[in-house]
């Protein structure tokens, strides 16, 4: 033990010191960042620099036509007139009532912004997974906001004046019919995709014609039939509000779309499900109220707000039976002669996508957020 | 068994009524009946109102003279029979539907690899694009494309030269038409001759391969094979093909070829939007498979262009050509906005036709036994192709 103590005798000990080595490469930071994100091979930059002069080509031009040149304010349409290059937002925003709220008559459109407030209470709280009272909430979403609304918007009762669905318009209108088809969608989707699971014959094989017939042919065709057909089948001297027609048209159509979704759900809750709901002693409308509809339209959430985007999007055609919504009201606007100019109709379009815009990437991204959470469950 | 049942008190259950098998055959009878009575019901309303209105039923009108003109595919005039008409309208359609869907296909397929790309900007910028066009309506994106972008270009006489006698204005898209000579045909048969060709030289390859283990560069001599003899038999048969080129006129151009606004609009603005949608199949179908064979294809020595072509994209394909099928469909479905600019598809020209007739329900019948057709149609092509290139397990 004390030989070891002579440590000068050890060959396998360093007598002096290392010299210091560089620093390590650096991994954080601006340029190491570009080195792994943008130049990483030769074929890398190649592309990095096709994407850099690309977009140069689009957000130059595009920043000058409608931020930087963009008309913002005029009195007329004679400064718009006299810049076909650039964008025409004071024609937008001349036309902002219209674009909301279409020919509702001035004096009563308080009544659309009480039915956008009770949109967004009955709405929002039911988005917030953990909001309290979700079943009182979902009946509120489905029956009382749009009994209430329709009372509130029609009028002729409790002293409101009546106001014809006629004059309806703007985004109002797209709310109003993406609404219903939504609020509509939902039962009578989960009653088709319950129908076509169905073990009964007729049962199902009249939800598969159901369904498929209206997944098959475009909304179009389906709206034209809500707006001439429908008329043709009813009695003589049965008539009804176009708006009405054009509300069953988009909700059949969405029903059997949301149809195959509720589906896709009610295959994914497993078989044991069902199987203890029955051996508890349970009946069909029971075990599906209790056991399996909440599991199967909980696994769905995303794909339901799929369907509800698609529907928003859709909305944009009920025009074929002359209803006007956002994209309408904005197209008509263009012929306004006040307004009329070269950039108008790029101007309008622009606005008018900007506002589908921002509602369907908000469901899309209130879809990933539920996808995520739902994933928890199977994160290993 | 028998002692058990002989201890149950007989309770509700045991009733006629709760039997499964009566309940279920009554709720379809009653359910047949209601079905029943009101088609019956709508019939009845039908026929009462057609008669009132003094419209005819039946699919007679298709051959009387529609007595309007509108540009399509096939040559129509004023004194086309409705029933020509509603054809030429259901081929432009599927003319429509085809070249929006390999548009759509293409810059899909581009935008769904961009997405998964390692580098940061064409990453991003794929993500901007599919951001923005899924959740804007496909109406917007074609009323921009015709009211903003086809609209803004020059007129005819200030025309865009994209080349010798090919201009582009907002009046169309105009080239030299090729108008075939007498001799083209032999070109034909020469090219389908080149072309069973290199399919042998290929078939001979493949066979030495697996005989030997050599490879042979099959496809660039198939290549130069159906090259040489195409060309070779057209110079050959001296001039077998001539251009008819545009011609300029005072306020428009005669001759040549034109791709009409309208319809430019409807296959662009369609294949840009649905591209967004088949970019995000394409990702979630290469994100599919799984990291392991990325790997072992790196392992043994495959390029990253290789990996992507041999091993990553045919396992992806089975994830993905389910949802890409239903794509299809919406782009088959999606070319009756055609109507919002005018382009004469199968719905537009029904338009044209129920407006003076009023054959609205003979007209509604065409257009869903068309669409239900075409929908059947490709879900048949798509399922065979799923078929083909699925998983075969051991």
């Amino acid at each position: 033990m004390s030989d070891m103590q002579s440590q000068d005798n050890l060959f396998f000990v360093r007598q002096e010191m290392v010299a210091e080595s560089p620093p390590p490469v650096r991994v954080r930071g601006v340029w190491p960042w570009m080195r792994a994100n943008l130049f990483g091979s030769v074929f890398d930059t190649i592309l990095t620099i096709v994407g850099v002069v690309l977009g140069l080509l689009i957000i130059v031009p595009l920043a000058q036509w409608g931020i930087f040149g963009a008309i913002w304010d005029a009195p007329t349409r004679d400064t718009c007139a006299a810049n076909p290059d650039v964008a025409c937002w004071a024609f937008v925003k001349a036309n902002m009532g219209q674009f909301i709220y279409g020919r509702y008559p001035d004096p009563e459109r308080w009544r659309v912004n009480v039915f956008f407030l009770l949109m967004a209470l009955t709405v929002i709280p039911l988005a917030i997974p953990s909001a309290p009272f979700k079943r009182f909430n979902l009946i509120a979403a489905i029956i009382i906001f749009p009994l209430v609304s329709s009372f509130l918007l029609v009028g002729g009762v409790l002293g409101l004046p009546e106001v014809d669905t006629q004059v309806w318009g703007g985004l109002f209108l797209t709310l109003v019919v993406s609404y219903v088809g939504m609020a509509a969608s939902l039962p009578f989707g989960i009653l088709l995709a319950l129908g076509r699971r169905s073990k009964m014959p007729i049962v199902h094989y009249l939800c598969v014609a159901i369904i498929e017939i209206c997944r098959g042919i475009p909304l179009i065709t389906v709206l034209f039939m809500a707006g001439i057909l429908l008329p043709l089948f009813l009695p003589t001297g049965v008539n009804f509000d176009k708006l009405l027609r054009a509300l069953f048209g988009v909700s059949l159509f969405a029903s059997c779309y949301m149809a195959e979704v509720v589906r896709g759900g009610l295959q994914a809750v497993p078989k044991g499900q069902y199987e203890g709901a029955k051996s508890l002693g349970l009946n069909y409308w029971t075990m599906t109220r209790l056991i399996i509809l909440p599991q199967a339209i909980t696994i769905v959430i995303p794909g339901i707000v799929n369907t509800f985007i698609g529907l928003f999007k859709d909305t944009s055609l009920v025009y074929i039976i002359a209803i006007f919504e956002l994209l309408s009201t904005v197209r008509n606007s263009f012929t306004d002669p006040n307004w009329s100019t070269p950039s108008t109709p790029a101007s309008g379009l622009t606005f008018a996508a900007l506002v589908f815009w921002v509602f369907c990437f908000t469901m899309s991204r209130y879809s990933k957020f539920t996808e995520d959470r739902l994933r928890v469950g199977y994160k290993r | 068994m028998a002692a058990i049942d002989a201890g149950r008190v007989a309770g509700s259950r045991d009733r006629w009524y709760n039997n499964p098998l009566i309940r279920s055959i009554t709720i379809q009878i009653v359910l047949v009946v209601a079905v029943v009575a009101f088609v019956g019901w709508i019939y009845h309303n039908t026929t009462t109102n057609l008669h009132d209105r003094g419209i005819a039923t039946g699919f007679g009108f298709l051959g009387q003279r529609s007595g309007f003109d509108i540009s399509t595919f096939l040559p129509t005039t004023s004194d086309s029979t409705y029933g020509y008409m509603l054809l030429a309208g259901l081929l432009d359609t599927i003319v429509v539907s085809l070249l929006s869907i390999v548009i759509a296909t293409i810059l899909g397929l581009i935008v769904g690899i961009s997405r998964l790309s390692s580098n940061w900007l064409i990453r991003t910028i794929a993500t901007i694009y599919v951001e923005f066009f899924r959740n804007i309506p496909p109406l917007i994106v074609i009323l921009f494309w015709y009211l903003a972008v086809i609209a803004a270009l020059p007129n005819i006489r200030d025309a865009i030269q994209l080349g010798p006698e090919i201009s582009l204005s907002n009046r169309g898209f105009f080239m030299p038409r090729p108008v075939l000579g007498p001799n083209f045909h032999i070109v034909l048969i020469a090219f389908v001759v080149s072309l069973v060709a290199a399919w042998l030289v290929r078939w001979w390859a493949y066979a030495r391969r697996m005989r030997t283990g050599q490879g042979f560069p099959s496809g660039w001599t198939g290549l130069a094979i159906v090259v040489v003899i195409t060309a070779g038999t057209f110079v050959a048969t001296g001039d077998p093909l001539s251009f008819e080129l545009p011609v300029k006129t005072r306020f428009n151009i005669n001759g040549g070829w034109t791709i009409s606004p309208e319809f430019a609009t409807m296959f662009l603005s369609l294949g840009v939007y649905t591209a967004s949608f088949i970019g995000e199949i394409v990702r979630s179908g290469i994100m599919a498979v799984s990291h392991g064979q990325t790997e072992a294809a790196s392992a043994i020595g495959l390029r990253s262009g290789q990996v992507l072509r041999l091993v990553v994209l045919p396992q992806a394909l089975r994830v993905i050509i389910p949802p890409l099928a239903s794509e299809y469909l919406n782009i088959t479905k999606n070319t009756s906005l055609a109507l919002a600019v005018g382009f004469a598809d199968l719905v537009a020209v029904g338009n044209n036709v129920l407006n003076p007739t009023g054959q609205s329900i003979e007209v509604v019948e065409i257009w869903m036994v068309f669409y239900l057709g075409l929908s059947i149609i490709i879900s048949v092509l798509m399922n065979w192709f799923n078929a083909r290139i699925a998983l075969t397990e051991r």
